[in-house]
């Protein structure tokens, strides 16, 4: 085996497939570290795949690419014990040639981006834990020692994909662990059902597909949300919320899960389902002031290791692929000049992140994480009971004269939040969305 | 209460492909006297159900069941409560579908 390469790729997720596919096909030589039997059986999400980023990396992913449905319909739901209120978009434009959500199956799509990326050229080796990064005497990461028999491996830099839990990077200092504040727990059940049922449960045909994301009592006043996304054939059904709240609550993730599923409004969805999977993921949610510092001298850190999530949107394998590309780019710059991997040549990476999409999202909604976190239990538990109620009101027909019922309604709100949070709450929101 | 919750998990768990690393459990707690409020809450909040507390009032782990997520290792690492590494590479949970 040639002991050293151009790059090492640390992970094969969205980020480290991105990057390791990018850099093959400009021509370096990259060995790719997964410590898993194959790429994808470590990896946890929803899961959503957006188009345009993948599209960006291989333009013709459609072809053979593993997509389970593309998506026409999304439901916000807010919802107390009984109820949800319910935003729903639906639209036949998104039935289109080349449509822009996709539900995908991790496992299966990793599977293929993988195989995507040994075509490019990129040496994989799987069943191989990174254990440390190494560096010369001056600090420069030169890198990685792996639990190979003489696994020690050299590159001129190390592209560091190794997931929102990863030990390399946070271990050498490079940037801070993730704090329960700033990462969601979530848990994940896979549901399979016959393709018609899904369908006509969730008035779809062929292959779109629904997403219901909902928030609400079901978290108990903890910062988190509900989710479920429809595949071909199964639904991930699914919960999150806040590590520092699950703490502090004394909640178990899956008795908050069983919950979710028992709710009036979700039951009928997964009737006579067989779960063929349980699941669970950290998810960053810290948002742009989590963000670390993207590289340092023979080094690079993307996706979801550099907490590129974006929590409100609910992105993330976006940010991940366009971060692992972005990178891989300005690697190939450095190296096309014959320059070194310092931080000072790198820095393009992080100069060209805050000129996409990535960066300019996260830093709009920089003050939503703390708002959202600090006042969980009147976004979570307070306002989705109030609006409910404010709903059942509106609806029940009853004799009570129209007036009467909605001074109810009002007194309600002011009641319990009081006119100054109230109008704390809309000012901080809408500071938080601008 | 506790204990229905755990025969719940472990079905779950069920569902789950591992290759157990025996004899090397990738998480490790530090020998306490009191466990802190931190590891405390692992009993619960861990998604596997991988800690409990034995009968001499200590927190234990057992990594058999764990998905690698890391929580513990947020919640506990800092203080030097546990000792995390991933599993050596090959061993541990295998997703199907992830």
């Amino acid at each position: 085996m040639v002991e050293r390469f151009d790059c090492i790729v640390v992970g094969a997720g969205m980020a480290g497939n991105a990057a390791a596919y990018t850099l093959a096909r400009k021509g370096l030589s990259v060995l790719q570290l997964e410590r898993g039997e194959y790429a994808g059986s470590k990896n946890v999400q929803g899961a959503i795949m957006y188009a345009d980023m993948l599209e960006k990396i291989i333009p013709d992913f459609r072809d053979d690419a593993p997509l389970e449905r593309h998506l026409i319909e999304q439901r916000f739901w807010m919802m107390n014990e009984h109820s949800h209120t319910g935003m729903h978009y639906r639209s036949d434009a998104f039935n289109e040639a080349r449509p822009n959500r996709y539900t995908i199956i991790r496992s299966q799509f990793d599977k293929w981006f993988s195989r995507k990326v040994r075509e490019a050229g990129v040496l994989l080796l799987t069943e191989t834990t990174a254990l440390e990064l190494l560096f010369d005497a001056y600090g420069a990461c030169v890198g990685v020692r792996t639990d190979r028999e003489d696994g020690v491996v050299h590159a001129d830099v190390v592209v560091l994909a190794e997931g929102v839990n990863g030990l390399l990077g946070t271990r050498a200092g490079l940037r801070p662990p993730p704090q329960p504040e700033t990462v969601a727990l979530a848990v994940k059940e896979m549901h399979f059902l016959p393709q018609e049922t899904i369908e006509a449960r969730f008035n779809i045909r062929g292959d779109e597909g629904v997403v219901i994301e909902a928030v609400g009592t079901i978290s108990k006043g903890m910062t988190g949300m509900g989710f479920i996304y429809t595949n071909r054939e199964c639904l991930s059904v699914g919960m999150g919320c806040l590590v520092s709240d699950f703490a502090k609550t004394g909640e178990t993730p899956y008795g908050l899960l069983e919950k979710f599923k028992a709710h009036p409004s979700i039951k009928p969805l997964l009737e006579g389902s067989e779960v063929k999977e349980y699941s669970a993921h950290l998810i960053p949610e810290g948002g742009f002031k989590a963000v670390p510092q993207l590289c340092g001298d023979g080094w690079v850190v993307v996706g979801d290791a550099a907490q590129l999530n974006n929590a409100v949107h609910r992105e993330g394998s976006n940010l991940a692929m366009t971060s692992g590309r972005i990178a891989a780019e300005a690697i190939f710059q450095v190296k096309s000049r014959k320059e070194k991997m310092t931080k000072a040549n790198l820095k393009r990476y992080p100069d060209a992140m805050d000129a996409s999409f990535v960066m300019k999202d996260l830093r709009k909604l920089k003050d939503m994480p703390a708002l959202l976190h600090t006042n969980s239990r009147n976004f979570f538990l307070t306002y989705p009971e109030l609006v409910s109620r404010a709903m059942e009101n509106y609806l029940r027909v009853d004799g009570t004269p129209k007036r009467e019922k909605e001074s109810a309604t009002i007194k309600a709100f002011r009641k319990t939040r009081g006119i100054g949070g109230l109008v704390t709450d809309a000012v901080r929101l809408a500071r938080a969305w601008r | 209460m506790s204990a229905m919750m755990n025969v719940r998990v472990e079905e779950k768990l069920y569902q789950n492909r591992y290759v157990v690393d025996a004899g090397r459990g990738h998480i490790k707690v530090a020998q306490h006297e009191k466990p802190s409020q931190n590891l405390l809450a692992m009993i619960t909040l861990c998604p596997a159900g991988c800690y409990s507390l034995n009968e001499a009032g200590k927190v234990e782990v057992a990594t058999d069941g764990c998905f690698e997520c890391g929580t513990c290792r947020v919640l506990c690492e800092p203080t030097g409560e546990v000792e995390w590494n991933y599993p050596r590479g090959g061993y541990g949970v295998l997703f199907k579908f992830g």
